[in-house]
């Protein structure tokens, strides 16, 4: 019974709720047991919050039962994961970092004051690379993350356990942040779904700064539909961040059921050409199963044609530039003071607040923080900040003029959301420049603040899911939900269901 | 390389600047990449979307108890944060 339960969808679980099939106590119970079956092999929690979730998951059975759910978004009662860089009250959040080990924050982030508001139980903190600085979380300080469909694979990063929680059903949704990617390749790794909204469109106040113009909270889930009531439920304006976009969220759950028509006449798709799968580093087996995606499009009525942005090939630079800074900047906080970890000085060093710092942030980083960092403060040396930082500045406004040129040609841009599928463990920790040349298809969102959705298009001959990338214009969410909701649809029919059915599920008891 | 751990506030071991150094490489691949296209007519951008700024009303609001903002602090002392020597002897 249990096993059914937590195989459906974020949607048909609210339904079951409204109409008093199951409460929202028994799903949250249903869910930990998978968590607690899980775990052992999967690890994608550093926290489980049980008591709290079930605790929660009460408060709303008991509201619901006393005819007190007006207004409550559809998804009210169902649980939720949440990646560990976003600060939960009373729930230690870390980051993934020794420097924030045992850190209980004293707030919520916004996003969390609207879950909970909405009866949403948090079932507990995902695993993430250290400051979600990474594409595999392998670079977290409390351990890997296993790949559900292959334990030997990563799950992606910086996100893998949010997208490992939401894929191995131990939680029908969960949160991420995404600054290069961290939602979207994840999600692509573990086939399941996505979003990095239009940056603004959801209140990062609450989200552990990592690199402030690029980073975006977003939804994972295992359907379209599911990521886009998600969505509805966190996104929106928030006077606590002051790059919060003055205007309602975008109509994005409407738009995922008029995606599940399956008519997409009169919708113009672009392939990117410059990212669009044929290139460098971009495995067969991706490009084939994206090539029978746009093929699924077309006979849906899609007008695909290819579309050139001519300046992506300069987005890695500009990212690696841009994203060190601003790393460097906003790390500069963990100094010893004020919250997490105090190392102090070796006897025969002065034990001075300076010398404290050092040591603290050399035991309490890890070593891609730590070359972020350094990067970084490099970058933003004195003397050359203009000709590096700013010259990396200008890319961007390039990158956002190639997207404003592109959509006035296309309704949405497409691309495979990943060069590759999982790589395998220690695969890349050896060799930075191959982990970030993976970031070369989602990093382009970022530099342009344009949303953008990865959903399952297939496995590779190794049965590892691929990801398809929707890229819309800014605060135009709504216009990629459709295509994908589409898609997912049109591909589910011939898969005969999700496409996580196509994954062994040994953790789960018949 | 001591002069940037030195500026990043991390005591860095000799192992990880020798290893560092290399890696500087990366960024100095990147700054000879963008600066191809990065040319005087082209403004940089800071936000992606651009936003006027605005000040919130002005209205009180209650902000975190003492308590809870010195709840996560290493050492603390009658409801301030204690910080190790910060002057000279």
């Amino acid at each position: 019974m249990s096993n059914e339960l937590v195989k459906l969808t974020a949607a048909q679980m609210a339904e079951k709720i409204r109409n008093k099939e199951v409460s929202s106590r028994e799903l949250t119970q249903a869910e930990l047991d998978v968590i607690e079956a899980a775990e052992p092999t999967m690890h994608a929690f550093l926290h489980v919050a049980a008591d709290e979730a079930l605790a929660q998951a009460d408060a709303f059975d008991k509201k619901l039962a006393a005819g007190d759910t007006e207004g409550l978004p559809e998804l009210a009662g169902v649980p939720i994961a949440i990646k560990d860089m976003i600060v939960t009250k009373g729930i230690p959040t870390t980051a993934a970092s020794k420097i924030l080990e045992g850190w209980v924050p004293p707030y919520d982030a916004t996003v969390i004051e609207k879950i909970k508001a909405a009866g949403m139980p948090i079932l507990g903190k995902t695993n993430l690379d250290e400051f979600a600085q990474g594409s595999s979380t392998e670079h977290s300080a409390f351990g890997n993350t296993y790949n559900p469909w292959n334990k030997d694979c990563v799950p992606g990063g910086s996100g893998g356990g949010s997208a490992a929680a939401v894929s191995s059903y131990e939680a029908p949704l969960a949160l991420g942040t995404d600054t290069g990617g961290s939602i979207r390749q994840p999600a692509s790794f573990t086939g399941s779904v996505g979003v990095k909204p239009t940056y603004g469109g959801v209140s990062r106040y609450g989200a552990i700064a990592m690199a402030s113009s690029l980073d975006q909270i977003g939804p994972c889930a295992r359907t379209v539909l599911d990521a886009a009531l998600l969505h509805e439920v966190i996104g929106g304006n928030d006077r606590r961040d002051s790059t919060s976009i003055p205007a309602p969220v975008p109509p994005v759950a409407a738009a995922a059921r008029e995606g599940l028509k399956r008519d997409l006449k009169g919708v113009r798709i672009g392939l990117i050409k410059e990212i669009g799968g044929t290139g460098e580093g971009f495995q067969p087996g991706v490009a084939k199963r994206f090539n029978e995606a746009v093929e699924q499009l077309k006979s849906m009525g899609a007008e695909v044609t290819e579309v050139s942005l001519p300046h992506l090939s300069y987005s890695l630079g500009a990212y690696y530039i841009i994203m060190p800074s601003e790393v460097s900047s906003n790390l500069a906080r963990y100094d010893g003071m004020r919250y997490g970890l105090r190392v102090m000085p070796p006897t025969g060093v002065p034990q001075t607040a300076a010398n404290m710092m050092a040591y603290t942030r050399e035991a309490g980083f890890g070593d891609e923080v730590k070359r972020r960092i350094i990067l970084g403060t490099y970058a933003l040396s004195a003397g050359y900040y203009d000709a590096w930082y700013g010259s990396a500045q200008k890319v961007r406004t390039l990158v956002i003029e190639d997207f404003a040129k592109a959509f006035e040609q296309v309704d949405v841009l497409a691309s495979p959301t990943a060069p590759t599928t999982a790589f395998k463990f220690g695969e890349k920790t050896s060799d930075p420049l191959a982990m970030y040349l993976g970031d070369v298809t989602t990093i382009p969102a970022n530099l342009a603040g344009v949303p953008a959705i990865s959903v399952p298009c297939g496995v590779d001959d190794s049965n590892m899911p691929v990801g398809f990338q929707f890229f819309a214009p800014q605060q135009h969410d709504e216009a990629m939900y459709k295509p994908a909701a589409a898609l997912e649809a049109a591909l589910e029919d011939t898969w005969g269901g999700n496409i996580l059915t196509k994954m062994a599920t040994p953790w789960l008891a018949d | 390389m001591e002069h940037l751990a030195d500026l990043a506030r991390i005591a860095l071991s000799d192992e990880e600047i020798t290893r560092m150094q290399g890696e500087l490489n990366v960024i100095a691949d990147a700054i000879d990449e963008v600066q191809k296209v990065a040319t005087d007519d082209v403004k940089p951008t800071a936000n992606p979307v651009p936003l006027e700024a605005y000040l919130r009303p002005d209205v009180a609001e209650t902000p975190l108890t003492q308590e809870e903002a010195l709840s996560g602090g290493p050492v603390t002392d009658q409801g301030m944060f204690v910080a190790p020597q910060i002057l000279g002897e």
